[in-house]
């Protein structure tokens, strides 16, 4: 018994050993840094000279002066780019998730030429983000894009439409794009929920004679259901934080600009280390206030 | 038997009168989903090969079918930019990327996955929020981090800059893994009196081949695609990774852009990635849903 422990004593000891280089590279690319932007948030440090900053408080978020409020709190882009990522999150996230299931329902019935289709589905996933923000941009193209031309040529549109440059249709078109490149990962996630599930209950259900669509939601959908909500939170999370396709896209527009697009042209373009770094800090805090509520909420089992 | 086949199709809910003629209906629609899906995933890259094949001013009319092989956009990239660098440099960003992440990811995963320790899970749950992390919230402390280090404008710096992407990622995937293999193996090997070393390096690495070659091909496509810190953290032209190149492919004003290179660009880029993910589609699927359904 006593040399049992010991074992288990030297297991657990070489395991921190193992762990040790992991952990200090984990704190030294994410814990520091993440530290120091919070820090820096509470600063007025500057991109040309980072070492010479002074403390200033919450002046960043929130300060009054002459009868207005100035700050991040006070700052209408600001808030229009919060806007702008949450419509975004969950227009694109909630089509991703139709779509990505219609596709895995399509990929797990038998026909000939099924892998050919996965295969196909695996393309828009394989492609990096800026290329087909690249690629998607000249299909928008207003005067020589192939998609006016398509949308022309069947009678949707009467005359060609500037996609990316329109503030009413900009964001649509970055949603377009996100869904073409998203469902994929979507639809090979829900999948493999569904390649789980039992057979013996469509069995059952055939056999009583049940509808395929009533099959469909009382049986598969709710067996699906863990499969689908933990594949929604590593897309919205992923949404959330979005940066490269919409800065490729629509540039530093304030129509689609999102939360990242928004930090990183204070930080970089305007050279404001202090602003930026406390909407970062703003960006993190929503993102993990809503994971910790969609998890305990949805009773998301993400741990062993 | 009838009975039972007439009660499975009730008569209201159906549209066609004859069996035969709606079987025929469904079947056709399935078909007509699946050309669906199928020209909505392949149709914009063939267009980019399609565009990135044409020269001059046959750019600007639009075509559905090759029309002329015309390879100078694919010369020009390499003429008029660093463009072969630019490739350089992210293959040895994403290999330095993946081997960092892939050899500290299998001696973590290992006392993730094998041993059981106070603190453990508090751990597994910390990599993941990582994972999780919005890139931007540490740009200013990484920026600050690289210019310390002095290795801002240079390939260092995105090597460092993107170990936060893939490592996290790389643990908890081969943890998930790791919890797999069978516990008598290892516990022979403790008989013989190997040491955890041993076990990594002797027992688990040969069964860990597939398992590493799916989550480094992850990690790699990661890196291959990143572009926030490449972007914020390289200043000249010849530092650049591939996504910078191409997003920054400039023309001689704002509305001339060379359309023609940046999908040739474009294409080169991406084919080598779509071979590789068409190659190991099967462990792909795999290494995802380890790393999201079943996590």
């Amino acid at each position: 018994m006593a040399q049992q422990s010991e074992l288990t004593l030297s297991r657990v000891r070489s395991a921190w050993f193992f762990l040790t280089p992991m952990l200090i590279a984990i704190a030294l690319v994410a814990g520091w840094p993440l530290l120091r932007t919070i820090f820096l948030g509470f600063t007025d440090a500057n991109l040309s000279d980072l070492s010479g900053y002074s403390f200033i408080g919450i002046e960043n978020y929130i300060y009054y002066e002459d009868g207005e409020w100035y700050g991040l709190i006070a700052d209408p882009t600001w808030w229009r780019s919060v806007w702008n990522t949450f419509f975004f999150t969950i227009v694109s996230v909630t089509l991703e998730t139709g779509l990505g299931l219609i596709i895995a329902l399509t990929l797990n019935a038998q026909f000939p030429g099924r892998g050919l289709l996965r295969a196909a589905i695996l393309i828009p996933w394989a492609i990096p983000t800026i290329v087909s923000a690249k690629m998607w941009s000249w299909m928008l193209h207003d005067q020589f894009g192939v998609l006016n031309d398509i949308f022309l040529g069947i009678g949707v549109i009467s005359q060609p439409i500037a996609w990316t440059a329109d503030p009413q249709l900009s964001m649509w078109a970055v949603i377009m794009v996100d869904v073409w490149k998203t469902t994929p990962f979507m639809a090979l996630l829900i999948l493999a929920g569904l390649q789980m599930l039992p057979s013996d209950c469509y069995e059952a259900a055939k056999v009583d004679g049940v509808h395929p669509v009533k099959v469909f939601f009382k049986v598969t959908l709710p067996l699906v259901k863990p499969a689908i909500m933990v594949a929604v939170i590593f897309r919205a999370l992923d949404a959330l934080r979005i940066f490269d396709l919409i800065y490729v896209l629509t540039s530093n527009s304030e129509d689609t600009m999102s939360m990242s697009v928004y930090a990183r042209q204070q930080l970089v373009d305007f050279q404001d280390v202090g602003y930026g770094s406390a909407a970062s800090t703003l960006l993190f805090m929503i993102i993990a206030v809503l994971t910790v509520l969609y998890i305990v909420g949805g009773r998301v089992k993400l741990g062993d | 038997m009838q009975s039972l086949a007439l009660k499975s199709q009730p008569v209201r809910s159906q549209p066609f009168k004859f069996p035969a003629l709606r079987s025929l209906a469904l079947k056709g629609g399935f078909w007509l989903l699946i050309l669906a899906i199928v020209l909505f995933s392949v149709f914009p890259f063939y267009y980019a090969v399609l565009t990135s094949l044409k020269g001059g001013p046959s750019l600007f009319e639009i075509n559905y079918f090759p029309q002329d092989w015309d390879f100078t956009n694919y010369v020009s990239i390499f003429k008029e930019q660093p463009f072969g660098r630019n490739i350089l440099n992210s293959v040895l960003v994403a290999v330095a990327v993946v081997s960092l992440a892939l050899f500290l990811g299998v001696t973590a995963a290992y006392a993730l996955g094998r041993v059981q320790f106070r603190g453990r899970t508090t751990l597994l749950l910390t990599v993941l929020a990582v994972s999780m992390f919005p890139q931007v919230a540490v740009l200013s402390g990484m920026f600050e981090l690289i210019r310390f280090l002095g290795i801002y404008n240079n390939l260092l710096g995105l090597i460092l800059a993107n170990t936060v992407l893939t490592l996290p990622f790389t643990v908890w995937v081969l943890t998930t893994f790791m919890r797999e293999l069978p516990k008598e193996l290892e516990e022979s090997a403790v008989v013989d009196g190997a040491t955890p070393w041993v076990i990594i390096t002797k027992i688990f690495m040969p069964l860990m081949w597939p398992a590493l070659v799916t989550t480094g091909l992850l990690a790699f496509i990661a890196a291959w695609n990143e572009f926030l810190f490449a972007l914020t953290f390289t200043l000249s032209n010849e530092q650049r990774t591939v996504p910078v190149a191409i997003a920054l492919i400039s023309g001689a004003s704002e509305f001339e852009l060379p359309w023609g290179n940046i999908m040739a660009a474009s294409v080169l880029v991406t084919v080598p990635v779509i071979v590789l993910v068409l190659i190991f589609q099967r462990k792909i699927v795999a290494g995802l849903t380890a790393g999201a359904v079943k996590g």
